[in-house]
């Protein structure tokens, strides 16, 4: 890193330092971290707590409804709802995060690309956008999958290419606005490389957006999956995801509504949650935008 | 809160030279949970006589134009609070009748002229309807007839009524104070509050803008209470001048007064800050320091921190308005103290 | 002012282009012979020729558009199904009113809940009940549809009866399912709402008229409200493209026979032809309504309908391959 890059550095932790001062002090946007957490943690350690798995049958056990033995009761094959809610949480994180990764790396790209290099390219990449903009994203979710065929890789996909053009049209105007700024111009007069521009001076003024938009988006993508796996689009079974937990439950409905209610519940905290967050972080971030 | 019987208004009837309005030990803060409390306007007293224009001029934030939304209650609120004080319009306490009253005199009996005419009209009606709307609240008219009054109120201040549909963005600054001014207007008010009706315009404009303002006032026997950071506009336009600084009257009287036997250092200062296009070659002397954080006032008198002659009486005892002359008021300990400077 | 709109009506020409291109391109991707999951695995390749055949499939994948295009334009048809063998065009027209009809339901109900609620938390902005609204906002946010309409099925068809459980027979059937997308909806139009109205209530225009003795009511309505539609009515194009494509899930759940569970059955049985037909016409169906947007915005706020009148004036004097490039920038 050269000499200039250490100092913007400096000035920049500064920045995230009061950032994150500033976020602690939110109650909402703490609790919904604190809940964020929580799920994440249960998630990971899914192995740990119940070690014997997921997919552990026992007939005779079906339909207990909510208790101390079973925690969120157990479903029509008998399997503990709880741990397939812990080991379901891994798999709408993993989509979520992978397909946001994916939007926020190609989404950027294209945003960043098309406000930088203006003109045709611009167009050209806009239009695009617009296009898969005019097909609503959870239906160009659906579609991608419908042909692709179900499975984690291609919900993966179907999520992560229909999130893209929010990202781009959403980094587009912050890099153009910072395009123009006279810092730019200035790199620029040194013969710095476009990539090299792009990276450090315009990401890095772009960046608190982009941080609130990828939560929004990661919120997005997480219901989305469900709703995919609802349709029985997403993940096979019987690996476990709170969409198609819900989906699976809605034939026992009518005796045992915890089968839906329960998944249904996680999903909406987790999304809640990240919204939370992302609202925390937006007045965080940007003092001046809070009312 | 609860219905009041419906009730008109009985307002004196007055000649020209009687009192309009008397504003007594006005208070008003603004309250909020970031900056605590915003002491906007303190025990501020002021007459205005029918006909007369009255002038207030200090620094922005001084409190001017909150004293002027005071008059006609549109302080906002939360975080501003009306603390004390009464306000008497033609014989009635406008702090005592009920919004829907207060609603029959704002835009008929008091009207307001605001700041920056740009953003004053909604963008989104035609500049004719947004004057019709005035006439047809107050005048009980149909809308044909408010669309002629206003129509009217164009051609009075010199814009064309076939310009009447056109929408605000298609006007320039000078066009739009114009309608604003027609619309304060349309109705007759007797008292006109006119925010620094010209800081928005060009010096050009301003000075037709000032010319027709008033000409009308002349026209129509309106009483105006002129806002301004301006002291030439205090001189052209006005009869008497208040001068506010950080939410008090601090000196009040005639123009000769102010501008001849200035008493108080602060109205000094103002002067001392003026330009001199008369070729006199003095430096400016602005004046040191800023207005005090009105979160914050100092204990003594609010001017002593710039105060050149401050001492340490100004420091601990806020003074008291004084008459020095017949209608010439000083809140100072040491006024006149800065005769000796003057040439 | 025509001119715009007439050119606006031609640029949509292009995306609905790219967007039925786009389409058939995803299908060429997929994995698999078509014909060997519809024949069978033991079909002959005589046969699985034969069956290409019919539906273009041999053709190379621009051929096959430009078919499909030519079959469109010239006869209506938007291809043959798979399964049936027999035109989509009529199918898919017969269930789109009711997908459509569902939308607006869900419209209706998202936009006057979320109105009255955005406008009122902004009117009492950043006091408990601002607070209360915007929790409520993100709680709705945060629920997935199919979900809240299972949850709102059980309680007000299974336990309570009011309502009938499934099925598109008349309008205590519409309830529920417009009901459920709604209210969810509703959070969405209360966030742009709140927005639009705080970005007005402190406007000087507002002291302005409050100045004129206007009363509250009419301040609101007519000049902070009037104020606030353009954004109001983009969220309200917004919500409605995503209406009509939620609608899927939402026809799924309730047995509507609209456009969404027709699609949801192409899928099952990967009849492509379906699938396609029913996803180009929704697409089409956005886009247009964002072309309505886009005329609205004119008819409410005379700034806009200055500047596309100023644009049109512009690129006359501009030549015509510039005018095509250029038609979106102003």
């Amino acid at each position: 890193m050269s000499e200039n890059g250490a100092k913007q550095k400096i000035k920049q932790r500064s920045l995230l330092r009061e950032a994150l001062i500033r976020f602690s002090r939110n109650p909402t946007g703490m609790a919904g971290l604190v809940i964020i957490l929580v799920m994440v943690v249960l998630s990971l350690l899914a192995g740990v707590i119940a070690p014997e798995g997921y997919d552990v049958q026992d007939i005779t056990k079906k339909f207990i409804a909510p208790g101390s033995q079973y925690l969120c009761g157990t479903d029509n094959l008998g399997r503990s709802v709880f741990v397939r809610l812990l080991y379901g949480g891994r798999t709408s994180l993993l989509i979520g995060v992978v397909a946001t990764a994916f939007a926020t790396v190609f989404g950027t790209a294209i945003g960043a690309a098309a406000a930088f290099y203006g003109g045709k390219i611009d167009n050209v990449l806009m239009r695009l956008m617009d296009i898969l903009n005019s097909i609503p994203s959870i239906l160009l979710a659906i579609a991608i999958s419908a042909v692709m065929g179900g499975g984690l890789p291609n919900a993966i996909l179907a999520i992560g290419i229909s999130s893209v053009p929010a990202f781009a049209r959403m980094m587009r105007g912050p890099i153009l606005s910072a395009k123009a700024q006279q810092y730019v111009e200035a790199a620029r007069s040194t013969d710095a490389a476009d990539i090299r521009i792009i990276f450090k001076y315009i990401l890095p003024n772009v960046s608190s957006q982009l941080i609130v938009e990828i939560t929004l988006i990661l919120a997005n993508a997480i219901l989305t999956a469900a709703s995919l796996s609802f349709l029985g689009l997403g993940v096979t079974p019987p690996t476990p995801e709170w969409g198609s937990m819900i989906s699976d439950g809605r034939q026992y409905i009518m005796k045992y509504p915890y089968l839906v209610t329960c998944p249904g519940l996680c999903i909406a905290a987790m999304v809640l949650a990240l919204n939370l967050v992302g609202d925390g972080l937006r007045d965080a971030l940007d003092p001046r935008l809070k009312q | 809160m609860g219905r009041t019987a419906k009730k008109e208004i009985v307002w004196e009837e007055l000649k020209k030279g009687d009192t309009l309005l008397k504003i007594k030990d006005l208070s008003i803060h603004y309250v909020t949970k970031d900056m605590g409390v915003c002491k906007a306007v303190n025990h501020v007293s002021l007459e205005l006589k029918k006909g007369e224009t009255l002038g207030l001029v200090g620094e922005t934030g001084a409190g001017k134009t909150t004293i002027a939304l005071g008059i006609i209650r549109l302080i906002p609120n939360p975080p501003g609070k009306i603390i004390g004080g009464t306000i008497t319009f033609k014989g009635t306490d406008l702090y005592k009748i009920s919004e829907k009253q207060m609603r029959t005199v704002r835009g008929s009996e008091i009207s307001m002229i605001f700041q920056d005419p740009m953003t004053a009209l909604n963008p989104v009606d035609p500049v004719g309807d947004q004057i019709a709307e005035v006439v047809l609240l107050h005048d009980h008219c149909s809308k044909a007839e408010a669309a002629q009054k206003a129509a009217e109120m164009m051609e009075l201040v010199g814009i064309p009524r076939e310009r009447y549909s056109e929408f605000p963005h298609q006007f320039s600054g000078g066009m739009l104070q114009r309608i604003v001014i027609a619309i304060a207007l349309a109705c007759s008010p007797e008292l006109l509050l006119a925010d620094e009706p010209t800081t928005a315009l060009d010096v050009t404009i301003q000075a037709q803008v000032l010319d027709m303002m008033n000409e009308i006032k002349n026209k129509l026997g309106t009483s105006v209470l002129m806002i301004t950071h301006d002291l030439g506009i205090i001189a052209e336009m006005c009869d008497r001048v208040a001068v506010v600084y950080a939410g008090e009257i601090v000196e009040m009287g005639n123009l000769v007064h102010i501008f001849k036997r200035t008493e108080h250092p602060y109205t000094q200062g103002l002067f001392d800050s003026l330009p001199n296009a008369a070729g006199d070659s003095k430096r400016l002397k602005p004046i040191r320091g800023l207005m005090p954080d009105p979160a914050n006032l100092p204990e003594g008198c609010n001017f002593s921190p710039r105060c050149p002659y401050a001492t340490e009486e100004c420091f601990r005892e806020p003074p008291k308005l004084l008459e020095v002359e017949e209608g010439h008021f000083v809140q100072c300990h040491h006024h006149g103290c800065m005769k000796g400077d003057k040439t | 002012m025509i001119r715009y709109m007439v050119k606006r009506v031609l640029l949509i020409v292009p995306v609905i282009l790219c967007v039925t291109f786009l389409i058939f391109f995803l299908q060429y991707l997929a994995p698999g012979d078509p014909a060997a999951l519809q024949l069978g695995t033991d079909a002959s390749e005589e046969e699985k020729y034969e069956w290409r055949e019919t539906y273009n499939l041999n053709d190379p994948l621009l051929i096959q558009y430009g078919k499909f295009l030519k079959g469109v334009v010239t006869e209506g048809d938007f291809g043959k199904s798979y399964r049936t063998g027999q035109s989509v065009t009529s199918e898919i027209f017969s269930r789109w009113p009711t997908t459509f009809v569902l939308a607006i339901l869900t419209q209706v109900v998202a936009a006057t809940i979320g109105i009255l609620a955005g406008t009122y938390a902004a009117l009492n902005r950043n006091t408990w009940k601002d607070g209360f609204v915007r929790f409520l906002a993100m709680i709705g946010a945060a629920m997935p549809s199919f979900w809240f309409a299972l949850l709102l099925i059980l309680w007000f068809a299974v336990e309570r009866h009011w309502f009938p459980v499934s099925g598109w027979y008349g309008p205590s059937y519409w309830v529920l399912p417009a009901v459920s997308t709604g209210v969810l909806g509703a959070a969405g139009y209360m966030r742009n709402v709140r927005a639009a109205v705080l970005d007005n209530v402190k406007q000087d225009f507002v002291r302005t008229a409050r100045a004129k003795g206007q009363k509250e009511s009419k301040v609101v309505l007519h000049h902070i409200m009037g104020n606030a539609l353009v954004p109001i009515i983009t969220c309200a194009g917004l919500q409605f493209a995503m209406a009509l494509g939620g609608t899927m899930i939402i026809e799924q759940i309730f047995a509507i026979p609209g456009l969404g569970r027709y699609m949801v059955e192409a899928i099952n049985n990967r009849d492509f032809p379906q699938l396609r037909a029913a996803i180009i016409l929704t697409a089409v169906s956005v886009s247009v309504i964002n072309l309505l947007i886009d005329l609205l915005y004119a008819a409410v706020d005379p700034r806009i309908k200055a500047t596309f009148k100023a644009s049109a004036v512009r690129k006359r004097k501009i030549t015509a391959a510039d005018l095509e490039k250029g038609g979106e920038q102003a």
